[in-house]
């Protein structure tokens, strides 16, 4: 018990380090505030006008704010790889793997402080939507999943990063996970409706993760049918996580010790 | 104060027959080495002589190939969380927060060493003081001197007030007055009792701060010794003359004596071997009395290279 207390008060040091720095590096906070709002405001002026929403019947607002959610929490979450391996390029891992702190609670802590962060940047997509004419149609209990399901994407992603970033160990090569992230969502049913898309593309867009994603967050704030969405959504989200999780613990395990 | 006993022993750091390898380079030969508790060893070499190889063994940041290395009486590959509860590393590269400020950094650390809230404080505080940062406290690191940052990296490490302590060249690329600085700090926690091993590059670090130095050299400790004793190994310091006139030049190495002397890279110069200040009074009043006039004087200290010349010359 009492070790389990030492080691949440070690991860909540680590993720108030982490959060700190992140509201002190600009790029940082225009990742986190501006760039949701910009990037709503884009699809909804720019691209709106021009995509039609197939046979979902839904305005194009309505119809790319999952999306764009999608894409505000993601992106901030996959630079969770520069951030670790920031700190394994620089001597700051060697102070920390030479605390008496378990070597799991530094991966941790930016994962955590990654979602706090990222969850708040879908947050501010969605104030910008609202503010721009998304008319949500949601109980209390739907929005409560919405948020479980945004979560569960952001810390998917930050997973995938934090493990991204121990393998390829430099800031620069780190820093490419973001795009492979920002850019999953247009090969989705998320940005332009994938019946629209050529055979191959329509394909992988079907069935990548991102399609069922937002499919079930269309049905949970906006009364869309849910079908199997859901349950491939949990399936998704619970293998990335289990998958990624214990491989970055053992890879951290083992990068810091070469 | 969250001061950390361990059982009681002699020596600090005890290294017997270490080994490393990365993929076919081998970085460690067999290395030994002892830190009597409350010395300070100097582990002394070029670039990639094993120095940093070792210290991050003995951190417990890396696990040997082979041989054994205690640190405080624990061994360094089973017993890591107990090393880890004694040490404090401060490594080659910037170990704080570039982003956090210097009482951000030292709080952070100190909680991580699970003090509390409080005393993390008052310790933050405490090391401020103590390491000359505290008007500097609440900016962030990445704009401190480099002398600042690593007296500050320095703090971190003694947040836990560990009782054996690791610098990886911690004097690096500072300028001399920083370099006093820090020396002087390393002084005051070897009077205050702790245990240091320190790397360096500077024979003249290791002469200033050590107890004992070890020549490390493509993994190998090739020589061992107190500082004095290394020195004379090595040769003594000698001593430049240049005279005033080069007929005078036989004249001063008879007074001085043929065999103790010999030519200078000019034609007006002689060296000899001098033993302090008294030897080099009576030589300049020998060469006085012979009427010889000496127009300049210069003593040349040995220096690493030349420590190595002589180590590795015995070595092969």
């Amino acid at each position: 018990m009492s070790a389990a207390l030492t080691a949440a008060g070690d991860l909540h040091r680590l993720v108030v380090r982490n959060l700190r720095r992140e509201l002190r590096i600009l790029d940082g906070l225009i990742v986190n505030t501006a760039l949701p709002v910009i990037i709503m405001v884009l699809f909804v002026y720019v691209f709106g006008g021009a995509i039609t929403t197939g046979s979902s019947g839904l305005a194009y607002i309505d119809f790319v704010v999952p999306a764009v959610l999608l894409m505000s929490g993601g992106y901030g979450a996959a630079l969770t790889a520069v951030n670790i391996a920031d700190d394994l390029t620089a001597g700051m891992i060697d102070r920390l793997r030479t605390l008496p702190i378990g070597g799991w609670t530094v991966p941790a802590g930016h994962v955590v402080a990654s979602v706090i962060r990222n969850v708040a940047a879908s947050g501010f997509a969605l104030l910008a939507a609202v503010a721009l004419g998304f008319r949500p149609d949601a109980t209390p209990a739907d929005w409560a999943l919405a948020l479980a399901v945004v979560t569960g994407y952001v810390l998917a992603m930050s997973s995938l990063a934090v493990l991204w970033g121990l393998l390829v160990r430099s800031t620069q090569a780190a820093g490419a996970f973001s795009f492979v992230v920002l850019f999953l969502p247009y090969l989705s049913d998320g940005v332009v409706p994938a019946e629209t898309m050529p055979d191959v593309l329509r394909d992988f867009a079907e069935n990548q993760p991102i399609t069922p994603i937002v499919a079930t967050l269309r049905s949970l704030l906006l009364n869309q049918p849910m079908g199997s969405s859901g349950a491939v959504t949990a399936a998704w989200l619970a293998g990335m996580v289990l998958v990624s999780v214990p491989i970055a613990a053992l890879l951290f395990r083992r990068r810091t010790s070469a | 104060m969250n001061v950390i006993h361990s059982t009681s022993f002699t020596d600090a750091v005890l290294v017997r027959g270490l080994t490393k390898s990365f993929g076919s380079t081998q970085v460690l030969a067999g290395i030994d080495l002892t830190v009597p508790t409350g010395s300070l060893l100097a582990l002394l070499g070029p670039n990639g002589s094993g120095k940093t190889t070792t210290v991050r063994i003995l951190t417990t940041l890396l696990a040997p190939d082979g041989g054994t290395a205690t640190v405080g009486g624990h061994d360094v590959t089973r017993e890591g969380v107990a090393v880890r509860r004694l040490i404090g590393l401060t490594s080659q590269q910037a170990t704080v927060d570039g982003l956090l400020t210097g009482r951000e950094n030292l709080e952070l650390f100190a909680g991580l060493y699970h003090l509390g809230r409080r005393q993390a404080r008052r310790r933050a505080q405490e090391l401020l003081e103590r390491f000359d940062l505290a008007a500097a406290a609440n900016r962030r690191v990445a704009t401190y001197s480099g002398g600042m940052r690593r007296r500050l990296d320095l703090a971190a490490s003694m947040v836990s007030a560990p009782r054996i302590l690791f610098l990886d060249e911690p004097t690096t690329g500072l300028d001399p007055r920083s370099r006093a600085e820090l020396w002087s700090v390393i002084r005051e926690l070897l009077a205050g009792g702790t245990t240091i091993l320190l790397t360096t590059q500077y024979l003249e670090e290791a002469d200033q701060l050590a107890d004992r130095i070890a020549v490390i050299n493509g993994g190998r400790v090739v020589a061992d010794d107190s500082p004095a004793a290394l020195k004379r190994q090595v040769g003594a310091e000698r001593l430049i003359l240049r005279l005033s006139r080069t007929e005078d030049v036989p004249r001063a190495r008879s007074a001085l004596g043929e065999a103790e002397t010999r030519p200078g890279a000019g034609e007006r110069e002689i060296t000899l071997a001098v033993q302090g200040p008294d030897h080099l009074r009576h030589t300049l009043d020998l060469l006085h009395r012979a009427g010889v006039v000496v127009e300049h004087v210069a003593l040349s200290t040995p220096t690493l290279n030349d420590v190595f010349f002589e180590l590795t010359a015995v070595a092969a």
